[in-house]
């Protein structure tokens, strides 16, 4: 009877350990200052075990963000052995190659204490508004022209603030209030789950977290690994093109199913960009992974265990896998359409069970205006607002694809009447491009589109970073026609073709509509 | 029992009805006595089982209709409108560029990994929604004038459709209305006899999705509940009732007729809205300051915080989902509502193992039909009903007054197969195991709601009431904490009897932007003089001359955040003064909840709201004088009991035969029709005066 009972206390633990982070991420939600993180969601939570090891995530939040911080907290702990840390001390890092995969996302680490003893760590990250450097655009060639660099250091020692770091950072980054306030927000967040997390154990009795997670990740693992043997073994190849930077960016995977699990090898794939749109490895596997999960095993949490059971290889110095300096910034635009990748591989092993191709990558719209957007006058409004337009999802086997939703990215829209508070844009139009989503037994899902314009007599300016899938459609799967792709111009006719940063002049109007999913089977 | 501000006359006796998706209860409380009855609810005329139900309550107390002083009234209609998508054929008149705002909702999945997940469909189609040039701006300024003859032509479309409601969502309407407004009046002389809601009156906020969410689930349900308040009322009439009638709101406040007629979506979710309204009455009756008000129904359970005899007050909540039960499928609403966080935590609830081979409860329920296995109605699916029988906690044979015979057999098979078989437990071990995972589930759901809302459970007593609540009631308290948990008369029929206690109450709601550092009070004074009158005229013309109370409040942030903090604005004129002090009341609650202060950032003041309100009821109860009697039963029943692994005998009580001061030490249970109450190991229970049951441990 004793063992029955364990076993269901770990249980009642478990499930107490995902409501802590739950509750974290909420917390960041709500103390949040960037519209990107608390209108759109940008952000994750997690709990980690002593040895950095992630034990659960917040389901509110967005995948890139939390696998990728499932490697990034024992970097920290390589430079911070854990038994140097205080109660009170904070870590802090944005680095692209082990952090989360650009400059934008701050991930902070705080060692949770029981007593005095350490029992583990809870990280979060979220995306601030401005990092510095040449904005949220894809222009840079190397990481340093990207904005300003936070190597892990203390942003917290013993609770005092690291006063030299945030004047440093709110020196460099043109929305100080708001990145400095969602730096605190991540402060918070993850105070209050760690005196949550110190209640729960003393609840039930106990001095340490380790063991549970030992169970935990076990129980995960054995779990991914008894779903992974549940499908054909062998090798399947998976092929995309996106439009790239430069030059058209050429994806290719080879998936291996085998005993130890599923591996990703990315050879093959295009070498990195000169631009900002590569995806540190990091990244690469935090999306590749979640692609695999969602069609394996969507019900097995996510934690180090059944990570574990995912592995990816890719070329030094390519697109997914590309070595610092390289710049990054829009480094989602590659990786949010690997789990596509991923799901092409699965195609034939799987027949019928994963979805056509969807818009992939979120597009990030960077609208600034002000003195310094080119023909504007010296009194002209100074904003720096983000919106987010979203495609449409591929069609799946049996349902059709969802219409302006973003997928893998948990990021949803931020709404007008908020964009429209914030700056003097005014949106003239944002509904569903109609006939956007590819035909089939089952229709791709619609994307956006969008009209904007500014209501002061100047021009501003619009970053398209991120705008892929205007040469390349989300193709159908089993005989359903693609999606239509998408295309950003001007009012007065202009299209505008590339990812650089162009100027939407005083009176006109920016057009952008936003890539349609693909069908699938064919139309009977 | 004397209601000094009550609605309804005096020596009148007064009823409350609340139809539930299940079952309809009415309460009749009359010269300190109270009658109910319970039957199930009539989906196709439910005025016809509410009438049924006045019949019996007033046969048993010997009363006539013209006996009757006041008649409250809580529905699911609208809800299991919303639910089951049977309300009006409804249009939208928009802003042109924004057709479906509607459609594209959040723009995003409620969960990361399931391909397959459906989002809700939006209550208009997109043939039904129609653009109408027009914009303001977000500063409410015209940007585009309202272009008339374009919407002229756009209602004739609208007469040609036979839309029988019509909802008008404009950008930035909170700011300014004026384009709703003139819209509403050319749609009313255009099409007499069609329903019309505006998003700035039933919604006045930003955020154009939720807005006009809110406005079309108004709209959608608005010509249901109209016919059927009218047959209600005229049958109430023909019936020789001559008492006003009012009805149940999501805000915990009774409104008229005229009212729900025009703000149904109000109505949403009133049975919850009624027990947390009971459980605050009761907590100013015995003079409890901080409760937890605990309601376990069939399907959800629901909990609530409630200082100083009021419950917390939120204006979001979110109706029917549609993929599994799950948080952010569903359609957002933005209304007044008692602030309660609801889990998908009933006897219904289906238990399972996941692939970890973890035990899983909810948040899908067998609902009525099958029902959980012991039923008998077909259902194969273990639940937290199956578990308790197993367990031994509920008497098959005398469930439900003995109107539903429980099959102990069917229980236990299902508990062995979903869950006993596959982690080699046996039946009791499983079903011991499945509650202790359901009553899990609420506690942590608890927490995170205290955590949210800056309360601590153990400084709480709980009231335990709904069908499931009082079995679960103790074994919740004791995980967050808590040392007493009070189980009132008439448990299983809280919500009904909480709408007896209600005041009538009307809340308005206003936008308006101002920062700490630029503080402009006499356009605050104006406002909310403006919100006060409004209020009351809707409440003073139903007060009978009683005395109205305001609750006045402001939602702050941080200027940049995009959550707000409600804080309490004292009663009085507001004063340039009053923007450092509302700063610190606002900074004090936000350290409270996030561990911090951001000290140089200014404050921004976004909603106002006046709620104004006759008093509550409160009932004055005699006090009990008599001497505690320790108190022992001669009925047994074998129950597991999960510490000591092994079944016991307990004793059995039932509830009918206890009197005030009487106690007794648990393990026990006691037994009422609708109810059972166990009190565990290490809990003693006594009497009140009023026949409550109070557990403490």
């Amino acid at each position: 009877m004793k063992a029955q009972e364990k076993q269901l206390v770990r249980q009642i633990l478990w499930y107490r350990l995902i409501a802590v982070v739950e509750e974290q991420a909420n917390v960041l939600l709500k103390t949040a200052f960037g519209t990107i993180t608390r209108e759109a969601g940008d952000l994750s939570a997690g709990v980690y075990d002593t040895k950095g090891r992630m034990l659960a995530q917040a389901v509110t939040g967005t995948p890139g963000h939390v696998n990728t911080m499932a490697t990034a907290v024992a970097h920290f702990l390589e430079r911070f052995p854990p038994h140097t840390l205080k109660p009170g001390d904070v870590l802090v890092t944005n680095d692209p190659w082990m952090g989360t995969g650009h400059l934008f996302d701050f991930v902070t680490v705080t060692p949770a204490f029981l007593k005095n003893k350490l029992i583990g760590f809870f990280a979060s990250t979220c995306h601030v508004v401005d990092i510095g450097g040449r904005g949220f655009v894809a222009e840079a060639t190397s990481v340093y022209e990207e904005g300003m660099h936070v190597p892990h250091m203390k942003l917290m020692d013993a609770g005092k603030r690291n006063e030299t770091l945030f004047a440093m950072l709110m020196s460099n980054v043109r929305e100080p209030m708001q990145v400095r306030g969602d730096i605190l927000g991540l402060v918070s967040c993850n105070e209050v789950a760690a005196r949550r997390l110190a209640a729960m154990l003393q609840e039930f009795g106990l001095t340490e977290l380790d063991t549970l997670g030992e169970y935990i990740i076990s129980t995960s693992r054995d779990a991914m690994r008894a779903a992974v043997r549940k499908l054909p073994r062998g090798t399947w190849r998976g092929s995309m093109t996106l439009d790239g930077y430069e030059a058209p960016v050429e994806l290719r995977a080879a998936l291996t199913v085998s005993d130890a699990g599923v591996h990703v090898d990315y050879a093959g794939s295009s070498p990195a960009s000169r631009f900002g749109i590569n995806s540190p490895k990091c990244y690469t596997d935090a999306y590749t992974s979640f692609g695999v999960k969602c069609v394996v095993a969507p019900g097995i949490p996510n934690n180090a265990g059944s990570l574990a059971v995912v592995t990816v290889s890719a070329p030094e110095d390519s697109i997914v896998n590309p070595l610092r300096p390289r710049a990054v910034t829009a480094r989602h635009l590659v990786g949010q359409t690997l789990p596509e990748l991923v799901f092409a591989c699965f195609d034939e092993p799987l027949k019928g069970q994963v979805p056509a191709e969807g818009a992939g990558s979120i597009w990030i719209l960077g609208l600034s205006g002000g003195p310094q957007v080119e023909g504007a006058r010296p009194d002209t409004t100074r904003f720096n607002v983000i919106s987010i337009g979203i495609g449409g999802m591929g069609a799946r086997p049996a349902k059709p694809g969802l219409s302006t939703t973003a997928f893998p990215s948990g990021v949803g829209a931020i709404p007008v009447e908020i964009t429209e508070a914030q700056s003097p844009l005014l949106f003239r139009r944002r509904e569903l491009a109609e006939g956007s989503g590819g035909e089939g037994r089952q229709r791709g899902g619609m994307g956006a589109v969008i009209e904007i314009e500014n209501t002061e007599p100047a021009p501003f300016s619009i970053a398209c970073a991120t705008f892929d899938r205007r040469h390349n459609p989300a193709r159908g799967r089993a005989g359903g026609a693609d999606g239509r792709v998408g295309r950003v111009a001007l009012a007065s006719g202009r299209v505008l073709p590339g990812k650089e940063t162009y100027v939407v002049p005083a009176g006109d109007c920016l057009l952008a509509e936003m890539p349609g999913g693909g069908g699938y089977g064919k139309k009977p | 029992m004397s209601n000094p501000v009550l609605p309804g006359r005096r020596q009148h006796a007064r009823l409350a009805a609340d139809i539930g998706g299940t079952f309809t209860d009415v309460v009749l409380e009359h010269g300190g006595r109270r009658h109910s009855y319970k039957l199930l609810t009539t989906p196709r005329a439910p005025e016809a089982g509410l009438l049924e139900g006045i019949a019996q309550v007033l046969a048993a107390a010997a009363l006539g209709p013209g006996d009757v002083g006041v008649i409250i009234h809580g529905t699911t209609l609208a809800t299991n409108a919303l639910i089951e998508r049977k309300g009006a054929k409804t249009a939208l008149l928009t802003t042109a560029g924004f057709r479906d705002v509607l459609e594209m909702g959040y723009e995003k999945r409620y969960e990361h990994y399931d391909l397959d997940l459906e989002l809700p469909a939006p209550l208009v189609p997109r043939e039904l929604r129609f653009p109408v040039p027009e914009r303001m701006t977000a500063k409410g300024e015209v940007r585009t004038p309202l272009d008339e003859n374009f919407l002229l032509q756009t209602l004739k479309k609208i007469k040609e459709s036979s839309i029988e409601s019509v909802a008008i969502g404009f950008l930035h309407s909170y700011a300014n209305d004026s384009h709703e407004r003139r819209a509403g009046e050319l749609l009313a002389r255009a099409l007499p006899g069609v329903a019309v809601t505006l998003s700035s009156a039933v919604c006045p906020e930003i955020r154009e999705y939720e807005r006009f969410s809110t406005a079309c689930a108004n709209a959608y349900v608005q010509p249901l509940i109209a016919s059927y308040l009218e047959r209600l009322a005229a049958e109430l009439k023909r019936r020789g009732f001559g008492c006003p009638l009012y009805l149940m709101t999501s805000g915990g406040g009774l409104t008229t007729l005229e009212t729900a007629r025009r703000f149904p979506v109000r109505l949403v979710e009133s049975g919850p809205a009624g027990g947390a309204i009971l459980a605050a009455g009761l907590a100013r009756e015995n003079g409890l300051d901080e409760v937890l008000s605990f309601d376990m129904g069939g399907t959800t359970a629901k909990i609530c915080f409630i200082g100083q005899g009021r419950p917390e007050q939120s204006r979001k909540m979110e109706v029917a989902r549609v993929w599994r039960n799950l948080k952010g499928s569903g359609l957002p609403v933005r209304i007044p509502v008692i602030e309660m966080v609801e889990i998908g935590a009933g006897g219904g609830s289906i238990a399972r193992l996941d692939e970890l081979q973890r035990i899983q409860v909810g948040p899908a329920s067998a609902g009525a039909e099958p029902g959980p296995a012991c039923y008998g109605r077909g259902g194969t699916e273990a639940t937290v009903t199956d578990a308790n029988v197993v367990l031994g906690r509920i008497d098959p044979i005398t469930f439900a007054g003995g109107t539903l015979q429980l099959d102990f057999q069917k229980a236990k098979n299902a508990i062995l197969a979903r869950i006993g078989a596959p982690l080699g437990m046996d039946a009791s071990w499983a079903a011991a195991s499945v509650g202790e995972i359901v009553e899990e589930n609420m506690a942590s759901a608890a927490r995170v709601h205290a955590v949210e809302r800056g309360r601590s459970p153990e400084r709480c007593t709980m009231i335990a009431f709904g069908g499931g609540a009082p079995l679960h009631a103790a074994r919740l308290a004791a995980k967050l904490g808590m040392r007493k948990v009070l189980v009132p008369v008439d448990a299983s029929v809280g919500s009904a009897v909480g709408f007896l206690r209600a005041p009538v109450a009307f809340e308005v709601v206003r936008s308006l932007q101002l920062r700490d550092d630029s503080f402009d009070f006499s356009q605050v004074n104006l406002l909310l003089k403006k919100m006060q009158n409004e209020a009351t005229a809707i409440v003073a013309a139903d007060a009978l001359g009683t005395k109205l109370k305001t609750h006045r409040g402001v939602e702050m942030r941080y200027l940049g955040q995009g959550h707000e903090i409600s804080v309490p604005l004292p009663a009085r004129a507001i004063t340039a003064q009053d923007a450092a002090k509302l700063r610190a009341d606002y900074e004090a609650r936000y350290e409270a909840q996030f561990g911090l202060r951001i000290a140089d950032v200014p404050v921004e003041f976004l909603a106002w709201s006046v709620n104004v309100s006759t008093g509550s009821v409160n009932l004055k109860l005699a006090k009990f004088s008599g001497k505690n009697t320790r108190t022992t039963s001669k009925e047994k029943r074998t129950v597991f009991d999960p510490v000591s692994g092994k079944r016991q005998a307990i004793a059995s009580y039932r509830r009918k035969d206890l009197a005030p001061g009487m106690r007794f030490a648990g393990p026990a249970l006691v037994v009422e029709p609708q109810t059972t109450t166990l009190v565990p190991r290490g809990w003693r229970c006594s009497v009140a005066a009023a026949g409550h049951m109070i557990l403490e441990r």
